[in-house]
């Protein structure tokens, strides 16, 4: 028996523990176990190592991942991180409690939530907004599995092409047995093709689910989709970069019934993909329908205001088998990190975070086509994201870049295999004019 | 701390700032120019104006109303909430990770790459299975992905008929509602006296609709399902898998592996068993490890190792597909792994062993207090009952519950599983000394003590903690779910 450090009890309270229980060996505790399935053999694993040595090992792991300056997006974005954030995450009364059943001495995590929930609110324009899902892509399969169950005999939801591959896949993932067609409508120059959409809204059509920005970085212009996906008794969902909505209209101002995305632009890093957070609001008359946890403000028995945990009849510990979700922790610290961002950034850094991102992402679009003469997927406007159609160019271009300390954008290809060519090139507020015009250079080498 | 606490947006003074971005370094154009009016956002948001110190003085508030394993002891049945070592968040917090773009070439990711393949491989020689994946975002997460890996396996063989999911009355709630979601039936199985899966019952739903049971073992109550085998192999007789709720993993590392009881697919809750911090309710990580003949139908992308190389593979033509936007959450696996390292193959078989003996220790000597619904020794957790005090003195497991946070301590899990009354589900860890659980022991005396002299007392807890006892009812009734300007 080993004495490590996360281990406490020593050999005579180990000993005195079991005169206690009255038995005479730790084996003895095990004695419930048939020798059959008990463990013959040590692990095969390394034997416990210090803290120094860890650390040691894994620095090194971390060491020979490499880095460059990033035009690279597709659901992950390279922004400014606040050092509050970080800090503050890591106080640990927010990061080593569990998720807070017991109101009384969960005040501080209850608040944070709700105040999370009011700031998706706000930035959606919705009316109620969860404790978070797990990233965006996740988000649009509970906002359709809302649809679906909120509808009677519907059983096909309709997606824009244009929404993200990953998100697609996921949304074929978890329907794709249950009896529910995910319809994709064919995008035409990186738009949704609108008339189509409207001519496949059929009485079986749960919902239409659309993102503006797009995977190709465009603004989409939906104006009249909603009526018409509500004249269909279906529900309208909308799936935006929540960077985006300090400047370009809400889910809300669309008219949508659901809004969803991911907020690991509002400071996450972008950590491989993950932690991010994924959220979801919606009207107040599908309140009922909303997955996953919600905090309520109450009051405590002395009438001072309080917040809990609240409607937790739609969940899964109490409908068990006919649950709609099974969705149950969520990214409470993440969204806590959301939550503080938005409260560094305030109302005004969220307009000029937005429109930095669009300043510079046109700067590097309009040198890049315009001077360079490179060709734009689309002529529509776009956000802190656009298409450059590259052609058999692409490999060329995206090493050269590489060679010279850049990582020049996203071949879309990596996504999906239909789009053969297309670089879709991010640009946040972090990017500088230096690091866009030496872009711009090695491209013109290639171009 | 006593008293409200403002919200942020109460906080707010129109102008001020808490954070600034550097000046655009090039020409700036009208917006109108980029973007026509009818795309452009017309509504103000209301998020709060506030100084960088308004920020951090409100959110150490928040924190200081708020209550984790670093305050004090959390046994929280079915959780596992331990200690989460320090240099794990050093680890976790290495800009060679944090700044990593999920879209980044292989080449440039080879060691977060390895990270994720070898800790697979670790897992799959703790549960004893073949191979896995890191994705899923959390256990529920990973158990509906393991209902797709059924689905897909018997897609594969035509097996459509085979829609019937059996879980145990005790079976943590997910259970049914993940294999509901994946277009399962579920069927409740009972337990017996010994607080065991009934073989009689299960016998009953053995028939050609059989997808599978799910476990826990040891199951909720903390015991050890000793039928195990005769479970398996029955099951698996009638042509169904076994699923393992990996949840109460930490009672049997090192001791007994899933794989070898017969389990086909298992989820494990990295954040519960490997000590990564659960956050307020996430991020968590809930792999999942499958047995051989289940591999090829894991998600994509899987890590794999060429030569000396690593790299995503997304060619495996009957997965269940993609479960995830990108990968999972990358952050909670360098804990994890951090925490696989440290504690090696002798620390892990001592951690189970530890978790083992403290609950037996607390079990033991909690017995005379409290009532123990089923006899024997328990796992890494069991199950009190609150029943004698609530019939003869009104005192319940909610009561009792209240009352240990005046003394600093987070209440059990109760009234949970549901076979057991006033249920006090009762999980102390490995990491817990034995000074902490004498003490956890003697608060508990004290509170059925309290309940014969001054019940009233005890309906009124907690009295020390920020707010008293929270109206849920009314929070529900008239929901107030967002802040919103006057």
């Amino acid at each position: 028996m080993i004495q490590h450090p996360y281990l406490p009890q020593t050999e005579d309270e180990i000993k005195s523990m079991l005169e206690t229980i009255g038995v005479s060996s730790i084996d003895d505790l095990f004695s419930d176990i048939a020798p059959s399935v008990l463990l013959q053999k040590e692990l095969n694993l390394p034997k416990t190592k210090t803290e120094w040595e860890v650390y040691q090992e894994l620095s090194h792991l971390a060491e020979k991942n490499r880095s460059a300056i990033s035009f690279l997006g597709c659901g992950s974005y390279d922004h400014i991180l606040p050092s509050v954030v970080g800090r503050i995450m890591g106080l640990p009364m927010f990061y080593t409690s569990y998720t807070p059943y017991q109101a009384e001495i969960s005040q501080g995590v209850l608040q944070a939530i709700f105040e999370f929930q009011s700031m998706i609110c706000s930035i959606t324009g919705m009316d109620v907004a969860n404790a978070s899902l797990y990233d965006g892509a996740t988000a649009a399969v509970e906002a359709a599995a809302m649809a679906v169950n909120s509808s009677r005999n519907s059983d096909t939801i309709l997606v824009s092409e244009t929404v993200h591959p990953s998100t697609k896949a996921v949304l074929r993932t978890y329907f794709g047995d249950l009896g529910i067609n995910i319809v994709e409508v064919p995008a035409e120059k990186g738009q949704s093709n609108f008339a189509a959409i409207r001519d496949a809204l059929k009485s079986e059509v749960a919902a239409v689910l659309v993102q503006t920005p797009n995977i190709f970085g465009y603004l989409e212009d939906l104006t009249g989709l909603a009526d018409a996906v509500h004249d269909n008794k279906s529900k309208l969902i909308v799936s935006s970069n929540p960077m985006s909505l300090g400047i370009a209209r809400s889910q809300a101002e669309w008219n949508a019934d659901i809004a969803v995305g991911d907020t690991q632009p509002f400071g996450l890093p972008s950590y491989f993909g993950g932690p991010s957070v994924g959220y979801i609001a919606t009207r107040e008359k599908l309140m009922r329908k909303l997955p996953g946890r919600i905090v309520g403000q109450t009051t405590d028995a002395e009438g001072k205001r309080a917040f809990v945990l609240t409607l937790q009849a739609r969940e899964q510990h109490i409908k068990r088998e006919r649950a709609t979700s099974n969705i149950c922790s969520n990214q409470a610290l993440a969204a806590l990190g959301t939550t503080i961002y938005l409260s560094l950034i305030g109302k005004q850094g969220l307009k000029e975070a937005g429109n930095l991102c669009l300043q510079k992402a046109h700067y590097l679009h309009d040198r890049l086509v315009k001077e360079l003469g490179a060709e734009a997927l689309s002529a529509e406007p776009f956000f802190n994201e656009f298409t450059l159609n590259i052609g058999s160019k692409t490999d060329d271009l995206i090493k050269a870049l590489r060679s010279g300390g850049i990582y020049g954008g996203v071949r879309v290809e990596n996504l999906d295999e239909r789009y053969q060519g297309l670089v879709t090139i991010a640009v946040t507020e972090k990017r500088t004019k230096q690091e866009m015009d030496r872009y711009v250079d090695i491209a013109r080498e290639v171009l | 701390m006593d008293g409200e606490t403002q919200l942020i947006f109460e906080r707010s003074v129109a102008g001020r700032r808490g954070f600034l971005f550097p000046e655009n370094d090039m020409e700036t154009k009208p917006i109108d120019n980029l973007i026509p009016e009818n795309y452009r956002r017309n509504s103000e948001t209301c998020l709060p104006e506030v100084s960088e110190v308004d920020v951090v003085r409100h959110f150490t508030e928040l924190a200081s109303r708020s209550f984790g394993v670093d305050a004090g002891f959390y046994p929280l049945g079915s959780c596992t909430m331990k200690y989460n070592p320090k240099v794990n968040e050093d680890i976790a917090a290495l800009s060679g990770f944090t700044s990593l773009h999920p879209l980044q070439p292989s080449e440039d990711v080879q060691g977060i790459l390895e990270l994720m393949y070898k800790l697979t491989k670790g897992l799959c020689e703790l549960t004893g299975m073949q191979w896995g994946t890191l994705q899923p975002f959390a256990g529920a997460h990973g158990e509906f992905t393991g209902m797709k890996l059924f689905k897909a396996y018997f897609k594969s063989r035509g097996e459509h008929d085979r829609r019937k999911i059996l879980v145990p009355t005790s079976a943590h709630g997910t259970n049914p509602a993940s294999a509901h979601i994946s277009g399962f039936e579920v069927q409740e199985i009972e337990a017996d006296h010994r607080g065991l899966v009934s073989i009689e019952d299960l016998k009953k739903h053995l028939d050609e609709n059989l997808a599978g049971i799910m476990l826990t073992n040891p199951n909720t109550l903390g015991l050890f399902e000793k039928d195990i085998e005769t479970i398996a192999t029955l099951v698996h007789d009638a042509g169904g898998l076994l699923y393992y709720d990996g949840a109460n993993l930490n009672a049997i590392m090192g001791k007994v592996r899933p794989g070898d009881m017969g389990f086909d697919v298992i989820h494990m809750n990295l954040h519960k068993t490997f000590s990564t911090p659960h956050g307020g309710g996430g991020p968590g990580a809930g792999p999942v490890l499958v047995s051989k003949r289940l591999v090829k139908f894991l998600p994509v992308p899987d890590v794999e190792k060429q030569g000396e190389a690593y790299d995503f593979c997304f060619a495996h033509p009957e997965s269940i597909g993609r479960i995830s936007g990108f990968y999972g959450n990358i952050g909670v696996l360098t804990r994890a792994y951090a925490f696989l390292l440290a504690m090696g193959s002798d620390g892990l078989t001592a951690a189970s062993e530890m978790a083992v003996l403290n609950a037996n220790y607390l079990r033991s000597r909690l017995k005379t207090s409290f009532s123990i619904p089923f006899e024997g020794i328990c796992k890494h957790e069991f199950v009190l009952s609150a029943k004698n005090i609530k019939e003869e003195f009104g005192i319940s497991a909610l009561d009792v519950a209240k009352a240990l946070l005046d003394a600093g301590i987070h209440p059990p899990t109760i009234y949970f599983p549901l076979i057991v009354p006033e249920a006090l589900m009762i999980e102390p860890t490995e990491s817990e000394s034995k000074e902490t659980l004498d003490r956890f022991v003697e608060v508990m005396e004290s509170i059925a003590k309290q309940a014969a002299v001054d019940p009233q007392k005890l309906h009124d807890a907690p009295h020390q903690t920020p707010v008293r006892r929270v109206d849920e009812v009314q929070a529900a009734k008239h929901p107030i779910v967002a802040w919103r300007p006057e």
